[in-house]
């Protein structure tokens, strides 16, 4: 059986020494960034207004993408499927939750110190693992490190155990599946079925005010900037050509003296901090975050978010979760009852007939046409 | 009943009198000589109509007249009062009805019933009901109510008979480890003994409670096992399917839950069909049609399904597996549309009930059902893959694809018959997993993510892989279950799972060969 896979497009860039992505990249980030919170402040009756509604949408979306960009990393880079990186998501958002919910203090329905469903619970004391999330410093780091640290002990023992193919995808649901139900237990702490919610600050602000939102979506923006332009630097470094090589032909890079198992670890552990600081991000703008969100649906959900944009390809991972995700608050919201049929018709569609995804198909339709290529002079060193 | 007049002591010695004189007219206190039938008769019409009628006193005397003489056909005379008296009078008549509900049941020809009134009698029956289980066992044939009797008949001796008796009853009970007689055992061993003779009973209760307590753990231990062995045979036939399609193509069929779920509808169907089209008295076959109807349905959308999609995705695991995801949601979808959200099969009477294994533990026969239908379906299989030419090609594909092409074995058809076989044998996993569940469009994903994992353990193409590997996974879940409760047993074996991937990568039966990527 062969590993190459031919429906991926021909790696057209060349490693470079660029590390600044080009011009498009720029003009769209600030775009996003200033242009949108700009004219979410414009008055309610302007035609250019960006609702405070669409603002929070696409910064989840964005905070998406980010989470997207990790598992292109892993599966479009690596052709290393991860069915699980709802769980790496999953404990970002969760250590979050956990310090917003601590954030809430007294004012919480009950006016106990703990958070409300300890008191439904019957919690007298906050456990352990929860005190030090008191910190916002601590639940920050947590947010990246947690994540970072679970992928590596379970990447250390499955990819070392040369578990590969379709072995892989099937260990990380068995993951997934395994973690919601954790997650889902009332003696675990972590707010049982209905999660972690209610959240009323951050750092001091309150949580529902316009101007954090805007806040937070500009930092979301931000932070899908900075994770692009590390992914970037990571897929374009000699790593990085190895994570292709290994995606190609995992035997050869064996017998050429690299270890496929350090690489792919490395670049698992990497996605999965990427996951974690998305969930960090998703969890201030939508409010709640629940073990269905991060279960088994959500995690395989995520890759075909990467396919419909294009997998190895950064910029597919980024219009793909925003695409498939925008789609479905549209559908969700007009014909509910359809969307699971579009979600799987998508999973099949773009397997069979655009496995290249968007991106994918973009670059072959205007790969002749002189003008996607704008270079201004001075700006590539 | 209230006697306004009884408070004059007079009346009250007047009425006594009355009561003693009645008794000897009519002679039903003399309970050491039994009547003759004639006189049975007209006596227990009188206890009757005094139960009705008559003073407390009276009615005390009846109650125990009726207790030696009476018969079930009496029952509906009692219901009736019982329906009118109060409360008192029901209390006082309690025993009697008792005695004769569970003589008439000890009469039927169900045996569930003759157990269950045998045992009801042991716990609830009086000395009276001595004589009629005697009676009954000595007619009886069948092993577990002939133990459901000697059980009663030894508990209603500890509490009734004497002290001799007793002693030989304690033990008898110890050696039937009967579960029903632990209460009265420790009720036994705690009270305080003075005499010798106490003293042996103590002695002789302590020890039987013993050896009860210790066939109890035996007991549950091997119900555990059985359990184990059930949701295994669930497993194995789920996972069969996958491991045969796997095997053969590589391909990870992740609808495979959602070809359970159309077997799981198929039946459904089916039985709706029966239930609307065919007398009641034909409605307990309709589980044989439903069972061959869900394996062609089934495999008819397996078919389908390699025709349209999987054909063109040979050699690409991961998009296959994707893809099929998507029509696993399509087909959830269109499930959840068609039928709404929750449905359950009724399950036909003769797989209601279970069978008794041994004391104290028991087998429902769906269960045994299921565990017979996996022995079959792994039977059928192994006949298939070994004794058929067809499964000789099938192993020939399996290890070397392109050998075998260059022999002339047509592997694309093979292909699309194999997943269509295997599709099948999930419709008649699904349409099994209605006998212990609802059926809902998610039926499909609650087991599926387990059968991976017997799939990754059995390893690649291996009958006694995914065989052991049910049979593992399936016995541990459950022997888990009780000290880890059951999501952490999950967790355990799924890191039970990757260590021991560790070790052997491809399964427990890997196939031998020299390539890396094999």
């Amino acid at each position: 059986m062969r590993k190459r896979d031919d429906a991926l497009i021909p790696e057209n860039d060349q490693p470079t020494n660029r590390v600044l992505a080009g011009p498009l990249f720029w003009i769209t980030g600030l775009v996003l960034l200033v242009g949108i919170p700009l004219l979410n402040l414009l008055p309610d009756d302007s035609p250019l207004h960006v609702s405070d509604f669409t603002l929070n949408l696409f910064g989840k979306f964005f905070a998406f993408a980010i989470l997207a960009l990790g598992l292109d990393l892993i599966w479009g880079y690596t052709g290393v499927l991860s069915l699980g990186h709802g769980v790496f998501f999953g404990l970002g958002a969760y250590a979050m939750g956990m310090h917003l919910m601590l954030q809430i203090g007294a004012e919480s329905v009950y006016g106990n110190a703990l958070p409300d469903f300890m008191v439904w619970n019957q919690v007298k004391e906050l456990p352990w693992f929860w005190v030090p999330f008191h910190s916002f410093w601590f639940a920050l780091v947590a947010v990246i490190l947690v994540p970072m640290l679970f992928a590596a002990v379970f990447g250390f023992f499955v990819f070392r155990s040369r578990i590969r193919g379709v072995y892989f995808p099937i260990m990380t649901q068995a993951l997934a599946l395994v973690v919601w139900l954790v997650f889902n237990r009332n003696e675990t702490n972590l707010g049982g079925t209905n999660g972690l919610t209610d959240f009323k600050h951050i750092l001091g602000f309150s949580i529902h005010d316009p101007a954090t939102q805007r806040v937070l979506y500009a930092l979301t923006v931000l932070c899908l900037g900075l994770a692009y332009m590390l992914c970037r630097w990571v897929t374009r470094s000699r790593a990085g050509r190895v994570l292709i090589a290994i995606r190609d032909c995992e035997q050869r890079v064996l017998f050429s003296g690299y270890s496929p198992a350090s690489y792919k670890l490395f670049v698992f552990v990497i996605s999965a901090g990427l996951a974690g600081l998305a969930g960090a991000l998703y969890v201030p703008q939508v409010g709640i975050i629940t073990p269905n969100q991060i279960g088994v649906l959500p995690s395989i959900e995520i890759a075909i978010w990467v396919a419909v944009g294009g997998r190895g390809t950064l910029s597919g991972a980024i219009i793909g979760a925003t695409g498939v995700n925008w789609m479905r608050s549209v559908l969700t919201n007009h014909v509910p009852e359809l969307w699971l049929l579009v979600l799987g018709g998508l999973f099949i569609a773009v397997v069979m007939f655009v496995p290249t995804g968007i991106v994918g198909l973009f670059r072959q339709t205007h790969a002749k046409l002189p003008c996607w290529k704008i270079k201004i002079p001075g700006w590539h060193r | 009943m209230i006697r306004p007049f009884a408070h004059t002591p007079f009346l009250r010695l007047a009425v006594l009198s009355w009561c003693l004189l009645g008794l000897q007219a009519t002679g039903w206190a003399q309970v050491s000589t039994p009547p003759s039938t004639s006189t049975d008769r007209v006596g227990t019409h009188e206890a009757l109509t005094t139960l009705a009628e008559g003073t407390w006193t009276e009615k005390t005397h009846a109650v125990t007249y009726l207790l030696q003489h009476g018969d079930p056909s009496l029952l509906p005379q009692l219901d009736a009062l019982r329906s009118t008296a109060n409360r008192r009078v029901r209390k006082l008549i309690k025993p009697v009805i008792t005695l004769f509900r569970n003589q008439a049941g000890l009469a039927s020809p169900d045996t569930e019933t003759r157990r269950a009134a045998a045992r009801d009698l042991g716990v609830r029956g009086t000395r009276e009901a001595l004589p009629v289980l005697r009676n009954a066992l000595s007619n009886e044939r069948d092993h577990w109510v002939r133990y459901d009797l000697e059980e009663a008949i030894n508990l209603l001796t500890v509490e009734y008979a004497g002290p001799q008796d007793r002693l030989a009853a304690i033990q008898k009970l110890g050696d039937l480890r009967s579960d029903a007689a632990l209460p009265v055992l420790q009720e036994l061993a705690d009270q305080p003994a003075s005499t010798l003779e106490q003293h042996t009973l103590r002695n002789a209760a302590i020890e039987a409670g013993r050896r009860i307590q210790k066939w109890q753990e035996i007991a549950s231990g091997i119900e555990i096992l059985l359990q184990g062995l059930s949701l295994s045979s669930i497993l194995l036939l789920m996972s069969l399917g996958l491991a045969i399609v796997f095997g053969l193509m590589g391909v990870i069929n992740m609808a495979h839950g959602e070809m359970m779920m159309i077997g799981a509808y198929a039946t459904y169907v089916v039985q709706e069909i029966f239930q609307a089209c065919f007398a009641p008295s034909f409605f307990d076959y309709y589980f044989f049609f439903a069972l061959p109807c869900a394996f062609v349905v089934a495999g008819l959308v397996g078919w389908i399904l390699e025709g349209t999609l999987i054909r063109f995705l040979y050699g690409r695991p991961l998009e296959t597996l994707l893809a099929t995801w998507g029509v696993g949601l399509v087909l959830i979808q269109v499930a959840r549309l068609i039928f709404g959200d929750l449905t359950a099969v009724q399950a036909p009477s003769w797989l209601k009930g279970s069978a008794q294994v041994m004391v104290g533990v028991q087998l429902p026969h769906n269960r045994l059902f299921i565990i017979l239908l996996a022995l079959f379906c792994l039977a059928g299989i192994y006949a298939l893959l070994f004794r058929t030419g067809i499964g000789l090609r099938i192993r020939a594909v399996l290890q070397n694809r392109d050998m075998s092409a260059c022999l002339g074995i047509p592997t694309r058809k093979l292909d699309a018959y194999t997943f269509a076989f295997g599709s099948g044998l999930a419709g008649l996993a699904g349409s099994a997993l209605t006998l212990v569940g609802n059926v809902d469009p998610e039926l499909g994903r609650n087991y599926i993510v387990d059968s991976f994992m017997v799939v990754v353990t059995g390893g690649v193409g291996k009958l006694a892989g995914t065989t052991t590997a049910a049979l593992g996974i399936g016995t541990l879940n459950k022997v888990l279950e009780p000290s880890f409760g059951a999501v952490y047993g999950k967790v355990t074996i799924l890191i039970l799972i990757i260590l021991f991937l560790r070790y052997r990568p491809s399964g427990l039966y890997a196939q031998k060969g020299r390539r890396l990527d094999s």
